[in-house]
């Protein structure tokens, strides 16, 4: 693969304001209505060459719709985004590799003529990559996810995009197809393009530079994983009688996840945990420990917006 | 206690053998994960424990359809019934007695938080709310045994975690639990965990137990390796050194499973 950027000069366009070399993507206040819904609501974000950023939220937290936006799919309602510093268009989609979640393949084609057909709509001469050479001439159809997830990712960079839009790279793949898909986006990263990659796993979340987690619309944190974690701790309750542990937790209204026989509390402070086992008479040794992504993730989303996590933002 | 699970399981599709030798138990009242990728075995060797599909050898040890809670992968519901009438159905299929039916149906609505959009199509369900309704349909008739394809796969951390709260509950009233996935994070949220390539165990243990099964330790390097086993992890490359007593990190629960399927890869070819 090789990268258009070397010496390009960055090209002012005229929808933009600001977009400063760091700024691939770059969004600020960028809102979208749905009549009366809002699905993006004044969200800041941006991605720098080199970077990997992870685009986490539940269902229905505008993350898709962000993508969208990003990609020039569909006119924004408030705010402005731009691409490369120009606002999106026909001529920054040349310049973005999208994998969506559905991979985008033709299944009734082969690989080499999906990659032929890909090829001819960026206007590039195909480069078929070597690892595929044993499935050129097989369908699509035919192949196991993992391969196809290969050939969706070869189909979307052949053209050396400088901006990868990723949703969920590696779902259902094991963990050797995982770690390799992984190492095609890094090699992308490393020769300058960015990468935006939507996800609702801390496998994959762990891997990127940065994260950006949304509820309702909004960004509620912004910034690396062990910066979103930051001081939270996880009470990690050991009890020979987990499963009382894990009714006394539970009908105190606290969150309780059970790992092993182990019962993870998450949100309560370790006297207050000690204080519901003691009143169970429930003999137990407490730990703390760093919480897990999706603990933060459903602590934010309950306890609503929390400016103070958005104070590292770029 | 009686324990379920698997001996020796073959399954063969036609000439195609799907699984080949898999063993494991799954315990009353213990999770068991099943982790690989698409193609390791996992939905064939649950449909064997289910039932669903005849083994071509080997032993499967379950307590019997009535006993059997299954959620198999994708939506699981009638998308043409509500989710009080997917609960009911479910319940009559399972021959709940009528006196407790409708109690199981407002519990589980509760344990849910569907209750208020009992009366919406499943159909009209978002991709969350579908997979708590699967759960629950496997739920109402109490089984001894859960079986779980990929439950939460595609679901959000917030109904992912609604889904997880249900199974513990399941296992903490003693029902035997196993479940398929493809995310090491689920995986080692289990007592035990089973990890399948090409329809063989690759390796199981508990999560502890699998990571201490492999020796030495991980170099972190910039520069991609040449030769020996090496894979991507982050922004640089992991370098496994089987024969290093102290020198570099611990291998997780992922190094161990990625380098034991290079490893297996390796001798195969």
């Amino acid at each position: 693969m090789t990268s258009p950027r070397g010496d390009r000069a960055v090209p002012t366009g005229t929808a933009t304001q600001a977009a400063g070399d760091a700024g691939v993507a770059e969004a600020r206040a960028l809102t979208k209505r749905f009549g009366d819904v809002v699905a993006v609501d004044r969200v800041d974000l941006a991605v720098g060459a080199g970077e990997v950023v992870g685009l986490l939220g539940a269902n229905g937290a505008g993350k898709t719709t962000l993508m969208r936006l990003l990609l020039g799919l569909m006119p924004v309602s408030g705010g402005w985004v731009a691409l490369f510093g120009m606002a999106p268009s026909r001529a920054t989609r040349r310049r973005v590799g999208y994998v969506p979640q559905g991979l985008g393949l033709y299944e009734d084609l082969t690989v080499a003529e999906n990659l032929s057909f890909a090829a001819a709509a960026y206007g590039v001469p195909v480069v078929p990559p070597p690892d595929l050479g044993d499935v050129a001439e097989t369908r699509v159809r035919d192949l196991p996810l993992g391969i196809r997830r290969r050939v969706a990712f070869a189909a979307a960079l052949q053209h050396g995009p400088e901006l990868l839009v990723l949703d969920e790279p590696t779902s259902g793949v094991d963990v050797v197809a995982r770690s390799d898909l992984w190492d095609t986006i890094r090699t992308a990263t490393e020769r300058g393009a960015a990468a935006i990659v939507s996800t609702h796993h801390m496998d994959e979340a762990s891997r990127c530079d940065r994260l950006v987690l949304m509820a309702a619309g909004r960004v509620v944190a912004e910034g690396t994983l062990d910066r979103i974690i930051g001081r939270e701790r996880t009470v990690v309750v050991h009890a020979e009688e987990w499963t009382k542990v894990l009714e006394a937790v539970g009908s105190a209204g606290l969150s309780a996840a059970l790992v092993g026989t182990t019962v993870r509390v998450h949100g309560a402070a370790p006297e207050a945990v000690h204080a519901v086992l003691e009143r169970a008479g429930i003999d137990a040794a407490l730990e703390l420990v760093a919480p897990t992504l999706d603990e933060v993730f459903a602590g934010l989303v309950a306890g609503g917006w929390r400016p103070e996590r958005g104070d590292d933002r770029r | 206690m009686n324990a379920f699970g698997v001996t020796d399981l073959v399954v063969r599709y036609g000439r195609l053998t799907a699984v080949c030798g898999v063993s494991f138990t799954v315990p009353p009242g213990r999770i068991v994960s099943l982790i690989g990728g698409d193609g390791a075995g996992k939905t064939t060797t649950l449909r064997a424990l289910a039932g669903v599909v005849a083994p071509a050898a080997g032993q499967v040890r379950s307590p019997g359809k009535a006993g059997i809670g299954y959620v198999p992968a994708g939506p699981g519901v009638y998308m043409d019934l509500t989710i009080e009438e997917n609960l009911a159905f479910s319940g009559h299929a399972y021959g709940v007695p009528a006196a407790v039916l409708d109690r199981r149906i407002g519990a589980l609505l509760a344990a849910t938080a569907l209750s208020p959009a009992r009366r919406r199509l499943a159909g009209a369900l978002s991709g969350g709310m579908r997979r708590k309704l699967a759960l629950a349909m496997a739920l109402i008739h109490e089984p001894r045994l859960l079986i779980l394809d990929e439950a939460t796969t595609g679901v959000d951390p917030v109904s992912r975690a609604e889904l997880w709260r249900m199974i513990a509950g399941a296992a903490a009233r003693g029902a035997a639990v196993v479940f398929a996935t493809t995310y090491i994070e689920e995986a080692e949220r289990a007592f035990h965990v089973v990890a399948l390539e090409r329809g063989r165990v690759l390796l199981k243990g508990s999560p502890e137990g699998i990571v201490a099964s492999i020796p030495g330790r991980i170099r972190e390097v910039r520069e991609r390796p040449q030769g020996g086993i090496a894979y991507r992890r982050g922004q640089g490359f992991r370098l496994w050194d089987p024969k290093s007593g102290d020198e570099g990190i611990r291998p997780d629960l992922e190094d161990a499973l990625v380098i034991a399927a290079l490893k297996a890869r390796e001798r195969a070819a």
